[in-house]
């Protein structure tokens, strides 16, 4: 499978999950840290990927979204975006409607 | 490193009447913060926002421009902040 085919496997696998720098118990990154914070603040449950584990996934998922950063938050196969985004979208009490289930 | 007054010419430069005001808080000319206002982010997505600046900023983004905190605003929402 190339990269592209494993990332989507992986979106479309899992309702949420973020790729991020580290673990979600040991980010490696502050603004991983901090999207993995959101997530959890809004109780959501949620897997992980570490990037840093991966360069081809590293590499391939700022491709799959044209998104040059990390962390990114995909829910149910959408892309819905880093962290800033995510901070904006859980002042605004949108992230936690995402994330509720469906 | 990079300079922050590089990264707003690039931003004003790629989005046309758009405002930015980039920080270096760090001061360690590798970590920015940026405040982008454009009225093209009109009726746009935040992604499609994001994506928009992020396009200016090309390879730079991730390689000399290690990390940036970004907040796009259209007109009426950098108004309507802290309201």
């Amino acid at each position: 499978m190339d990269t592209q085919a494993r990332i989507k496997s992986i979106i479309e696998g899992n309702d949420v999950v973020l790729f991020m720098k580290g673990s979600k118990f040991f980010p490696q990154c502050g603004f991983s840290a901090r999207a993995v914070d959101l997530l959890t603040r809004a109780g959501a449950r949620f897997e992980t990927v570490d990037v840093l584990s991966d360069p081809e996934i590293r590499q391939g998922i700022k491709e799959y979204s044209s998104w040059p950063t990390i962390p990114q938050l995909y829910v149910r196969g959408e892309f819905v975006g880093g962290s800033d985004i995510m901070m904006d979208l859980f002042q605004s009490g949108e992230l936690q409607k995402k994330l509720a289930p469906a | 490193m990079f300079e922050p007054s590089e990264i707003k010419r690039l931003i004003e430069a790629g989005i046309p009447g758009a405002l930015a005001h980039v920080v270096d808080d760090a001061g360690d000319k590798e970590h920015f913060q940026a405040d982008v206002v454009s009225e093209s982010f009109e009726g746009r997505s935040l992604v499609l926002q994001h994506q928009a600046v992020y396009k200016c900023l090309g390879s730079k983004m991730g390689n000399e421009i290690h990390a940036l905190q970004l907040r796009t605003w259209t007109p009426a929402r950098w108004a309507a902040r802290g309201a």
